[in-house]
């Protein structure tokens, strides 16, 4: 009876339900979305349209709505691809994924291929449903689930299918094994590990008839041979993978006309691509492998029809393989040649590859290349900024030392008319090129004059210093020099770099440019005035930046010793004394001082600069590389050795410590007076942190924390007297012992002193203690008794360590020490780590 | 490796996107939009070789594009792959997307966004070119769509639920449907 009236219910019950149906309105359809959307005039509606269907969609998806899902999910991709977020349905596509239908499978599939992010937990639940469809009876939805994991598949996805994926590409059916192919490459690139796995199955892939299955048996043979070096040996010996290949190759170019894979009349030209792209990493550094290709691939050069595109990828492809394995000589000349006739072609894409390629085989076929220069050069007046830049490249590849005149004459048109984002580069390139091959300094100075006043602006900040430099080393030319950059002055000062020069050399050379004796070109007759009005207008200029300022306020002050119009520059500087310009200001007040209090050093100081020897980092060579960090010219130079060198070594200990996480160390050599060690301390601080400054002109202002250490009050005191010493190190006979002490003043201090003692028979010479702590922590070493700790412990070394510990985190430390014992150099290395909590608490 | 597929008109509007490496959601705008700046503001008679999008991986990646009436087809691929061979995949896949939409145009490709990904799905799988022959593309991409088409498709959705409803069995019900369930959900189904 009860089982009566509960069956009435549910008759009921369904009844109601149908009628919901039936009157609730059907999520509208992806294209009626899409047209909804399209209407709409502004973002803003747009944006308002989408958000109210979201708002459908997730009450429908809360609904759990079987019947609607795929559709909500493919309007869903609609959105995502319009930028619209639609995370919130990656559940969904999992639902999908494990419907039963195809419909279903496939939008959940896309979707999850679209939508997933890489979220372990979401993937853990789709693997089991891949592997469920990878063992489907219908091939498509193997498909489906082969393509899915291979575009997505985490590396545990990856680990648990692998050997559905193995099954599949032994398959016959050659739909499914193309796809388990190309998902072999996925599985491959996540684990490598399990590449293995698919030896035995790729026996048998390249005597396929089916060019699908051929092309991704290719690829991951291409994957696996770039991937191991010991799977590309087993190919080459074992696999006789070469000849294989070259047979496959030979009956595409020889075969007749196929329709199936005929692209404009070549057959399957993707196909042979990969082939030759695979042919030369098996024949790359191998002679046998080279040799075995050599016929078929000058065959292919040879017999390729080159009218269409298509053909054009293939003898591009053989043109790379042949430059790339250990080929014969004529086939090389054979290549490049190719690649001269790309060249001239009026595809631009043919031109453009060509191009690249003689850039990467420029180093090996250098003449070969050469004898297309000309081509190479006309490719700089084209009007597409990829082929001109590949040019550019080109070009300076080519430049050597007998052609260097003609190449840099068309560089330097090419600089006059490219665009802005070239000149920066090609500048630098004539630099560099001109600094390699100049025939005479006098070109190479009238070469970088040129580029400085058709591309000032765009040069980079290092090339000041390095013409500086140029110029002062060219002695004889000084008056050329000078006269022809003055001249270029007159004409343009808004070319800032070349200004700076100018000014620079008006300086240093203003008496020969008013005596007026040149004997290469027409002399110029200047005035003492008018060269000093041209600084001055230089000074006032809106053009000039701060640093050209800078640079001519120099120069006016040198030629107070070359001129006789002393009055005039005195007043000139005194004018810069109240400038707003700090630096402008300060270079005037000082110059100012050398007026009046050290009149008796100025002629001294202000001498000619003398023949600057060439540093490493100077050099235009360098050019590239220390962009931006360029070295103020010759004061570098003026640092004391001495205080380089432990910065440098600091610096080890930094990289010791794993770079960032450090602060910076301070050692002090034990030579190193106390009242000094702060000044010298802080010139290591300004070389760790900023050097590009020129460190004498740097007003020294001492931080407190320093000064707490030399000053003579009683700081510490006993209380901490508590805290048990500990070992730090003991090894060798070296023992080292600290003891701590707090600071009265700042208990965020711990002091530490160390007691380096040596128990063997013969002294320990030489000895450094160094330390570096965490970046928490500030940490100062002040300098050790001596550095010599006596044999069989009698006498010990201190020194004191001082850390300031704000956080009062753990102390951890990492100690680097360096002797000489029984005459040999030794270095070892400790980590401190079992600090007594008292000496940091 | 092709790293992207994209699809966008004249205006910088996706009309397909692609990635086959993972990008977050707003990384991919951003991606397509530079690309879009990149591309569209080069003349059609230049090579349609791009470099330096900072955006997908650096030197090493090339932006490879062709363009047709009022779309442009980008594919962003990294060093592994002929230039020329990738002009020559994208010329197929149009031509593919022509065989199935009949004289494509940019209204197809908006319309059925989720074919054009089931046909790029057989040409290019996890950013490796899996088939090139246009006729077996066509042909496989033809039979899922007949399998999809008996089983009701997308659009036949609203048909298919009234008659599963109707052809509910009833002696199935119970096992189906929670009876609590319904009867707290029904007042919440607000008849709009």
């Amino acid at each position: 009876m009860s089982f009566l009236d509960a069956g009435i219910e549910f008759a009921f019950s369904f009844d109601q339900l149908y009628d919901r149906l039936q009157s609730m309105p059907a999520p509208i359809r992806l294209r009626e979305l899409i047209r909804t959307i399209r209407t709409a005039r502004t973002q803003a509606e747009e944006r308002e349209m989408i958000q109210k269907e979201c708002a459908a969609i997730r009450s429908s998806f809360r609904e759990e709505d079987h019947t609607y899902r795929c559709r909500n999910v493919a309007k869903l991709l609609y959105m995502h691809m319009l930028g619209y977020p639609a995370h919130f349905g990656q559940l969904e596509c999992l639902k999908l994924i494990a419907s039963q239908k195809f419909t279903d499978k496939r939008i959940g599939y896309l979707g999850a291929m679209l939508l997933l992010d890489e979220r372990q937990d979401v993937h853990l639940l789709m693997t089991n449903c891949i592997k469920n469809d990878l063992n489907h009876s219908t091939q498509y939805v193997q498909g489906l689930a082969l393509c899915t994991l291979g575009c997505m598949g985490s590396a545990e996805m990856c680990r648990d299918l692998a050997g559905e994926v193995e099954k599949l590409l032994k398959t016959s059916n050659s739909y499914l094994r193309k796809k388990a192919a190309l998902c072999a490459v996925h599985v491959i690139r996540k684990v490598p590990e399990l590449m293995e796995m698919f030896l035995p199955a790729t026996k048998n892939l390249l005597s396929e008839k089916n060019h699908g299955v051929l092309h991704t048996s290719v690829v991951l043979l291409t994957e696996m041979c770039e991937r191991s070096p010991d799977m590309l040996a087993h190919f080459r010996k074992n696999e006789k993978l070469v000849p294989q290949l070259v047979r496959i190759l030979k009956n595409l170019i020889m075969s007749g006309y196929s329709p199936e894979h005929d692209v404009s009349g070549i057959s399957d030209p993707f196909l042979q691509v990969r082939i030759l792209r695979l042919l030369r990493i098996l024949g790359r550094n191998d002679d046998d492998s080279s040799e075995a290709m050599n016929d078929i691939l000058a065959q292919v050069a040879t017999n390729t029809e080159t009218s269409k595109n298509v053909g054009n990828a293939i003898l591009y492809e053989t043109v790379l393989t042949i430059m790339d394995i250990k080929s014969e000589s004529g086939l090389r000349v054979l290549a490049i040649n190719i690649l001269g006739r790309f060249l001239l072609n009026n595809d631009k894409n043919i031109r453009y590859v060509a191009l690249t390629s003689l850039l990467k085989t420029v180093q090996t076929d250098h003449n070969a290349v050469q004898r297309h220069r000309s081509t190479i050069v006309d490719c700089l007046k084209d009007l597409d900024v990829s082929i001109k830049r590949r040019a550019m490249e080109l070009s300076f590849a080519l430049v050597n030392g007998n052609n260097i005149r003609g190449m840099m004459k068309e560089l330097l048109h090419f600089l006059d008319s490219c665009d802005p984002e070239f000149k920066a580069d090609c500048a630098s390139g004539i630099f560099l090129a001109a600094e390699k091959y100049a025939p005479s300094k006098r070109w190479h100075i009238d070469t970088i004059m040129r580029v400085l006043t058709t591309a000032g602006s765009y040069v980079r900040d290092d090339c000041v210093p390095n013409l500086i430099q140029l110029i002062t080393n060219s002695v004889e030319i000084h008056s050329y020099t000078v006269q022809r950059l003055y001249k270029a002055l007159l004409d343009d000062i808004s070319q800032q770099p070349l200004v700076q020069v100018s000014s620079w050399c008006i300086g240093e050379y203003g008496d020969l440019l008013v005596s007026g004796q040149c004997e290469e070109e027409e002399p110029i007759q200047v005035t003492e005035d008018e060269v000093l009005d041209v600084l001055e207008g230089l000074l006032a200029s809106n053009l000039s930046s701060p640093v050209t300022r800078g640079y001519a306020l120099t120069a006016v002050m040198k030629l107070s010793t070359r001129f006789s119009s002393v009055n005039r520059i005195k007043k000139v500087v005194s004018v810069y004394g109240s400038s707003i310009d700090v630096e402008l200001q300060q270079r005037a007040v000082e110059y100012n001082a050398l007026f009046k209090k050290y009149d008796h050093m100025r002629s001294a100081l202000l001498e000619r600069m003398p023949i600057m020897e060439k540093t490493a980092t100077n050099g235009p060579t360098e050019m590239v590389q220390t962009n931006g960090e360029a070295e103020p010219s010759g004061l570098e130079s003026k640092h004391p050795p001495s205080i380089t060198q432990p910065a440098s070594q600091a610096n080890d200990l930094l990289d010791l410590l794993g770079g960032n996480d450090v602060a910076p160390v301070i050692q002090t050599t034990p030579a190193a007076k106390p009242a000094s060690a702060g000044g010298e301390l802080l010139d290591l601080l300004g070389d760790l942190s900023l050097s590009g400054d020129p460190a004498p002109q740097v007003p020294v202002s001492q931080p407190s924390f320093l000064l707490d250490g030399v000053s003579s009050q009683p700081l510490f005191n006993d209380v901490a007297a508590g805290i048990p010493p500990m070992t730090a190190y003991n090894k060798n006979g070296l023992k080292i012992e600290f003891t701590f002490e707090r600071s009265n003043t700042n208990p965020n201090i711990a002091i530490i002193t160390i007691h380096a003692s040596n128990h063997t028979e013969t002294e320990m010479t030489n000895f450094v203690f160094q330390a570096a702590v965490p970046k928490t922590f500030q940490l100062q070493l002040l300098s050790p008794s001596s550095n010599v700790i006596p044999a069989l412990n009698q006498g010990a070394v201190t020194q004191v360590i001082k850390i300031l510990n704000p956080q009062k985190h753990q102390l951890r430390m990492r100690i680097k020490l360096t002797y000489t014992h029984k005459g040999s150099p030794l270095q070892d290395l400790a980590e401190v780590n079992s600090f007594p909590p008292q000496s940091w608490q | 490796m092709i790293k992207a597929i994209l699809i966008f008109n004249n205006h910088g509007k996706p009309r397909l996107i692609r990635f086959y490496q993972y990008f977050a959601e707003d990384m991919q705008q951003q991606i397509i939009r530079e690309t879009f700046h990149l591309v569209s503001k080069r003349d059609d008679n230049v090579c349609n070789f791009l470099e330096g999008g900072s955006l997908i991986g650096g030197s090493d990646y090339k932006l490879i594009y062709r363009h047709y009436a009022t779309l442009y087809f980008v594919f962003c691929v990294d060093s592994s792959e002929s230039e020329l061979g990738i002009l020559d995949l994208i010329q197929v896949f149009v031509e593919t997307l022509d065989k199935c939409f009949e004289n494509v145009c940019e209204l197809d490709l908006i319309f059925h966004m989720d074919k054009v990904h089931y046909i790029l799905q057989e040409v290019v799988m996890g950013g490796m070119v899996l088939e090139t022959n246009m006729n077996e593309i066509v042909a496989q991409v033809d039979v899922q769509n007949r399998m999809e088409k008996s089983e009701g498709g997308l659009s036949a959705a609203p048909a298919r639920a009234v008659s599963a409803v109707k052809n509910m069995n009833l002696p199935e019900i119970p096992r189906n449907i929670n009876i609590g369930d319904i009867n707290i959900k029904v007042p919440s189904l607000s008849p709009f």
